[in-house]
């Protein structure tokens, strides 16, 4: 019962994540934001600077859904701004995933 | 014809042999941040001379110079400590300091190139002439706890101010022994997002990001400690979005009044330098990045944050207000004047141009190609308090 309430789970997950994945010009503006404007803070190759680092390795063991929310609503009391103006909620997991996985040039 | 053609070409290879005679006063650098070059350029003839690669992760890059303009000390992302010879266009030297660096100082008597780092927290001093490590100060502000350095800015004796984005704090460090610093430290307020020394090198300031307000610290009286002032300039509204960090210098000044970015307003505040009051407000498009005055002081030229980096304003210090609006480009990162102010460089990041406007008729004057451009520094900085 457990087992296939989690395969249902995992089945949605995945089926929303392709449902969800911007076009291929789109793919490019998203990567494009990430390296140049969420770079000021993060740096451009993403090894942390007044913001922290966003390498696989310093995500791993953080939930995707924690970390798509900070990225589209912001983090209250750090330097961390609300990107909702620039992204939907699904290209703000989108980067999460690319994040987590390696994040494309 | 063809003879005339042959004895120019010979002429121009007899001047690359025998090295021409020329000063460095208008010359200067743009970083390119994504490909880890920087291009070498010339304010008179408004081009490039040179370009040179090999600098590594150069976002976020900036430099300053030796006292003789020749020089040029680049700070990396990645840590890396360049030094550039700009006259014969070549790395002179170059070693990786610290895992993540956000800029650099040099000091009052050149000798001496001070890193400041995030990772780990801390500032380190090197030999000019050789980048040899002559000693570090961390910024452990508690015990076992590190801050990340910002807004470190030269100031007379061979000392150093900054400011420690955590820690809250303003440090001074006295490397008048470079290998023995000494620092002293003051309160400043809730997380220091950049700092700057004013031209004269007595007074620095520490922007606040955790709360509204400018820490303040008299460097030729430091026993009275660090005060706050602009304190409440929000005065409880809700902030706007800040998708970037103001970048404070000793440009801001002019005519007597610091021109300041307010965090979360798209404001640019103004100060009366005599008493710190707050004199005026001046509304803008975006949230201001950097707040830079004409070296004369009679304008102020404003670039944005995300989305509004394709803008940029100018305000008349003498009218008060945003007299010029441009939309000079895509990306505006950064802006340089010349020595005398007649010319300003934009980089234009997205555009993949360095673009040149005349600051009395706002025309374009030129423009030149550069891969991703972000920060532009010219020789002048050499001869300038807090650069």
């Amino acid at each position: 019962m457990l087992a296939s309430r989690l395969f249902f789970a995992l089945f949605w997950v995945s089926t929303a994540s392709v449902a969800a994945e911007p076009d291929v010009a789109r793919q490019k503006e998203l990567v494009h934001l990430v390296r140049q404007d969420c770079g000021s803070c993060h740096g451009m190759t993403l090894q942390g600077g007044l913001g922290p680092a966003l390498l696989p390795a310093d995500l791993r063991d953080k939930p995707v859904e924690g970390l798509a929310a900070t990225i589209y609503y912001g983090r209250p009391g750090t330097a961390m701004p609300p990107w909702k103006q620039f992204m939907s909620e699904a290209e703000a997991n989108w980067i999460v995933q690319k994040l987590m996985s390696g994040f494309p040039q | 014809m063809r003879l005339i053609l042959s004895l120019c070409l010979a002429l121009l290879v007899a001047a690359c042999a025998a090295p021409q005679l020329r000063g460095t006063g208008d010359l200067g650098l743009v970083i390119e941040r994504a490909s880890g070059h920087v291009t070498l350029v010339d304010t008179t003839t408004r081009q490039p001379y040179a370009r040179i690669g090999g600098l590594g992760d150069l976002s976020h890059a900036s430099a300053v110079y030796s006292r003789d303009g020749r020089y040029a000390f680049i700070f990396g992302r990645d840590g890396g400590l360049t030094k550039i010879d700009m006259l014969e266009a070549k790395i002179v030297k170059r070693v990786i300091q610290s895992g993540n660096a956000i800029g650099g100082s040099i000091s009052q008597d050149g000798r001496i190139v001070v890193a400041q780092n995030y990772t780990p927290g801390g500032i380190k001093a090197f030999d000019a002439a050789t980048l040899e490590l002559l000693s570090e100060v961390p910024a452990e502000y508690a015990p076992g706890k590190f801050s990340k350095v910002v807004g470190l800015a030269d100031t007379a004796g061979n000392k150093f101010a900054y400011a420690l984005f955590e820690g809250g704090e303003i440090w001074v460090t006295d490397f008048s022994d470079p290998r023995r610093p000494t620092t002293q430290r003051f309160p400043a307020g809730s997380q220091p997002y950049d700092g700057l020394v004013t031209p004269d090198g007595r007074y620095f300031l520490a922007g606040l990001f955790g709360e509204d307000g400018v820490a303040l610290l008299d460097l030729w009286q430091t026993e009275k400690g660090a005060r706050k002032i602009l304190e409440r300039y929000g005065r409880g509204e809700e902030k706007l979005p800040v998708f970037k960090m103001p970048h404070l210098r000793g440009w801001t000044m002019a005519q007597g009044k610091v021109y300041l970015p307010a965090i979360g307003r798209h404001e640019v505040l103004v100060v009366d330098v005599a008493t710190w009051k707050e004199v005026g407000r001046i509304p803008v498009r975006g949230q201001p990045v950097f707040v830079m005055a004409r070296p004369d002081g009679r304008q102020i030229w404003v670039n944005f944050a995300v989305p509004d980096y394709g803008k940029v304003d100018v305000i008349d210090t003498l009218a008060g207000k945003v007299v010029t609006q441009l939309e000079p480009g895509r990306g505006i990162l950064h802006m340089e004047f010349t020595p005398r102010g007649e010319n300003i460089w934009l980089s234009a990041r997205d555009d993949n141009k360095v673009l040149i406007y005349d600051t009395r008729t706002f025309n374009r004057v030129g423009e030149i190609a550069a891969d991703n451009p972000s920060g532009i520094f010219f020789t002048t900085r050499a001869a300038r308090i807090g650069f």
